[in-house]
């Protein structure tokens, strides 16, 4: 099976991310849209990893998996907040510091 | 160590109790003016003991330089502030400090109801010390110190009753046009300095013979622009007039006997510039010529008695200028006429005082008349000043006008024609309108409002009732002792010529000239232009009524009494224009300065507007563009690698 296959799936996959953060309203599908992205990212990782045999693209790939999820983390406070003081979850009702 | 060198005394004197009245404020009212007489009668003292000094010296001696301290030391310009104590600059100072005195004097009664007379004090001891400064100096820059001093006086007393907005404007009006006479003064000064590397009189005058005529005769014509502007000659003469919104006391002592003979002296004493500069020379005559016939034509029509005083000053004083661009053999009547000018021209300045003192304060000729039953004192004084002035012997101005007459007929060519015809006809007018003003005043009958008097005029009774008086006893001495002056100094002086030798280490020794026509036939065509004018006065304004309200006149009147138009020429070729220019500035400035710099500004502004829209504040969109911006990138670099 060749690792070409690996790196279609992680363009399918980034792109499905993409196109999820730029047409969705909702933050917290937004936010899983860029999940989505950084996961693409990180299956391309791995692959080049396997097809170079080495370990930094797999290191690497636990990098970001850390990053994530700190930003999930805070992610998801920020909107829970923005939630309770507004009442909504859409991105584009954000717009305070809009003169 | 002598008194000379004490000279500087003379100018501190009345300089520190000028200081005294200013600083003490009103704490001193009640004895200010008389410290301010003190003060002036000091200088005055120490005046006649310079002059025992200089007597006692042989004539060559007569010349002493006082140095006093280094006053500007910058490099290549040196100037010292030094006195020059010799006939001439004595000659001044006596003039100066004897008649302000009596002037003082006369100014404590006169100014006796006046809130600011400690003011007034303090400001006529400051243009006593200024005028002091002027004279006896010893280079031009001193010279242009105590000039601008006496303009500093002139114009606070001019305006000294400022809460009237038209004697401010008067003040006004009289500074500014001495400002142009002063940027005369400058340029000669930056002229000398440039040339001879000094402003010093001994050395730019030793220097000034075999200078290049061209360099003299610039000098010498913006030391005339200078003059003109000090001394209200043609063309900047029309502040003369206004400046007699003064207190009498400051026109008599200012605008009459001192501060406008400035320019007099500036022109006898840069003799040596003006004889390297004939093309200067003949410049100042024809001013002078300009100025004695303007002046009297203004004098013949004016009706308000302190401004035909000031336009028989003008006339006067292009007299001595005249006399002054004659030469050396005019140098010394300029000056002799000066010294009795300023006797008998004070004298009637004072009398006018004392007229208007006694008429509440009325100025207008034509609603005084018979007013010599009333003040006796005022009118033998004020007729001693008329004679004198008429040039009738043996007054003093027969001693000195004539001598000007016969110098103006001195020369060759169509000169001594030109020049001693304007003065001969000079002297006629003078005759005629100092006539008109004496009789309108002390004779003919009353048109005044007496109280009791049944007038059928009603122009008359409808003025308020009039109380003519005699002024007290401080204000007739000084007049009387004037009135002297005016009888007698002439003669005194003229006595072998005293007055000519006194002066001959400054102008130079003269030998004999012959005027063009003999000098009986002058002195008796001078008498006869006199007479006439004299009678045609009498004829028209005492043996006939004058009535109390003016006719509309011919149009020379009409012209004369309008200063023949100076006002409205200066507005027309100076003012107006300026106006102009200045108003098309501010519109340049605010149309093309201000539209580049505000237009810059509001094209940002708009370019702004446009790109704002740019920015959505929408995350998705930004998001978009980042993504877009990325996939392009990609693809930019994928197509160049393949």
């Amino acid at each position: 099976m060749s690792l070409v296959n690996y790196l279609v799936l992680s363009g399918i996959l980034f792109s499905i991310g993409a196109v999820t953060v730029l047409v969705r309203r909702n933050a917290i599908v937004a936010f899983m849209g860029v999940e989505l992205m950084l996961n693409a990212a990180n299956l391309t990782f791995v692959t080049f990893a396997r097809m170079h045999g080495e370990l930094q693209g797999q290191v690497i790939a636990f990098f970001v998996m850390v990053v994530a999820a700190t930003e999930v983390v805070i992610g998801l406070a920020i909107i829970v907040s923005i939630f309770r003081t507004r009442g909504s979850a859409s991105i584009d009702d954000v717009n305070l510091l809009k003169s | 160590m002598d008194t000379l060198n004490l000279s500087w005394l003379l100018i501190a004197i009345p300089l520190a109790s000028a200081g005294v009245l200013l600083v003490l404020g009103r704490r001193v009212d009640r004895w200010g003016h008389w410290l301010g007489v003190l003060a002036s009668a000091a200088s005055a003292a120490g005046a006649i003991a310079m002059l025992v000094e200089l007597l006692g010296r042989g004539a060559a001696d007569r010349s002493v330089g006082v140095h006093l301290f280094r006053w500007i030391p910058a490099g290549d310009l040196n100037v010292d502030a030094g006195l020059l104590v010799d006939p001439l600059s004595l000659t001044f100072v006596l003039l100066i400090t004897f008649v302000g005195t009596l002037i003082h004097i006369y100014a404590v009664a006169y100014m006796e109801h006046d809130t600011d007379r400690r003011r007034f004090f303090a400001y006529l001891n400051l243009f006593v010390a200024a005028m002091l400064v002027l004279v006896l100096a010893d280079s031009y820059a001193l010279l242009f110190l105590g000039w601008e001093g006496v303009g500093l006086a002139s114009y606070l007393l001019i305006g000294f009753w400022n809460y009237r907005s038209d004697y401010a404007v008067a003040a006004k009006k009289a500074f500014v046009m001495n400002r142009v006479g002063d940027m005369g003064m400058l340029v000669a000064m930056m002229a000398l300095f440039a040339t001879f590397g000094s402003v010093n009189y001994e050395t730019v005058f030793a220097a000034a013979e075999g200078t290049n005529q061209g360099v003299l005769t610039l000098v010498g014509l913006m030391l005339l622009v200078g003059a003109c502007g000090k001394s209200a000659q043609f063309p900047l003469q029309a502040w003369l007039g206004d400046a007699m919104a003064g207190p009498t006391p400051v026109s008599a002592l200012i605008h009459a006997a001192t501060m406008v003979t400035a320019g007099v002296y500036l022109i006898v004493r840069s003799g040596p510039i003006f004889e390297g500069a004939p093309t200067a020379q003949l410049v100042v005559v024809i001013i002078g010529a300009i100025t004695l016939l303007f002046g009297a034509i203004i004098g013949c029509a004016k009706d308000d008695l302190k401004k035909a005083l000031a336009a028989s000053t003008m006339s006067q004083i292009g007299y001595m200028i005249l006399a002054a661009g004659l030469g050396p053999i005019g140098y010394a009547f300029a000056i002799f006429h000066l010294v009795t000018h300023g006797f008998f021209k004070a004298g009637m300045f004072l009398g006018a005082g004392s007229v208007m003192h006694g008429m509440g304060e009325e100025v207008d000729m034509r609603r005084f008349g018979g007013l010599r039953r009333y003040m006796k004192v005022t009118y033998a004084t004020f007729a001693f000043g008329w004679l004198a002035i008429l040039g009738v012997p043996p007054f003093s101005g027969f001693w000195s006008k004539d001598k000007i007459i016969e110098a103006a007929f001195v020369g060759e060519g169509w000169r001594p024609l030109v020049f001693g015809s304007v003065a001969l006809l000079g002297a006629g007018i003078t005759a005629f309108y100092m006539s008109r003003l004496f009789f309108m005043t002390f004779h003919g009958e009353k048109r005044w409002n007496d109280g009791h008097s049944s007038t059928p005029d009603t122009a008359i009774a409808r003025t308020p009732v009039q109380h003519p008086h005699e002024s007290p006893r401080l204000m007739t001495v000084p007049m009387i002792v004037l009135a002297v002056g005016s009888v007698a100094l002439g003669g005194l002086l003229s006595i072998g010529g005293v007055f000519t030798s006194w002066l001959e280490p400054v102008t130079g020794v003269v030998g004999d000239h012959e005027p063009v026509l003999p000098v009986w036939l002058l002195m008796t065509l001078t008498l006869a232009v006199v007479v006439v004018g004299l009678v045609l006065a009498w004829r028209q304004y005492a043996a006939s009524s004058v009535p109390v309200i003016a006719l509309a006149g011919s149009v020379l009147t009409r012209a004369a009494r309008k200063d023949l138009y100076q006002d409205e020429v200066n507005d027309g070729l100076l003012v107006q224009p300026g106006q102009y220019l200045t108003r098309s500035l501010v519109y340049g400035d605010r149309q093309v300065i201000d539209g580049a710099v505000g237009g810059l500004g509001r094209v940002m502004v708009r370019l702004g507007d446009v790109t704002r829209r740019l920015q959505t504040g929408y995350v998705r969109s930004y998001a978009a563009t980042m993504t877009i911006g990325l996939v392009a990138l990609v693809a930019v670099v994928l197509a160049t690698r393949i």
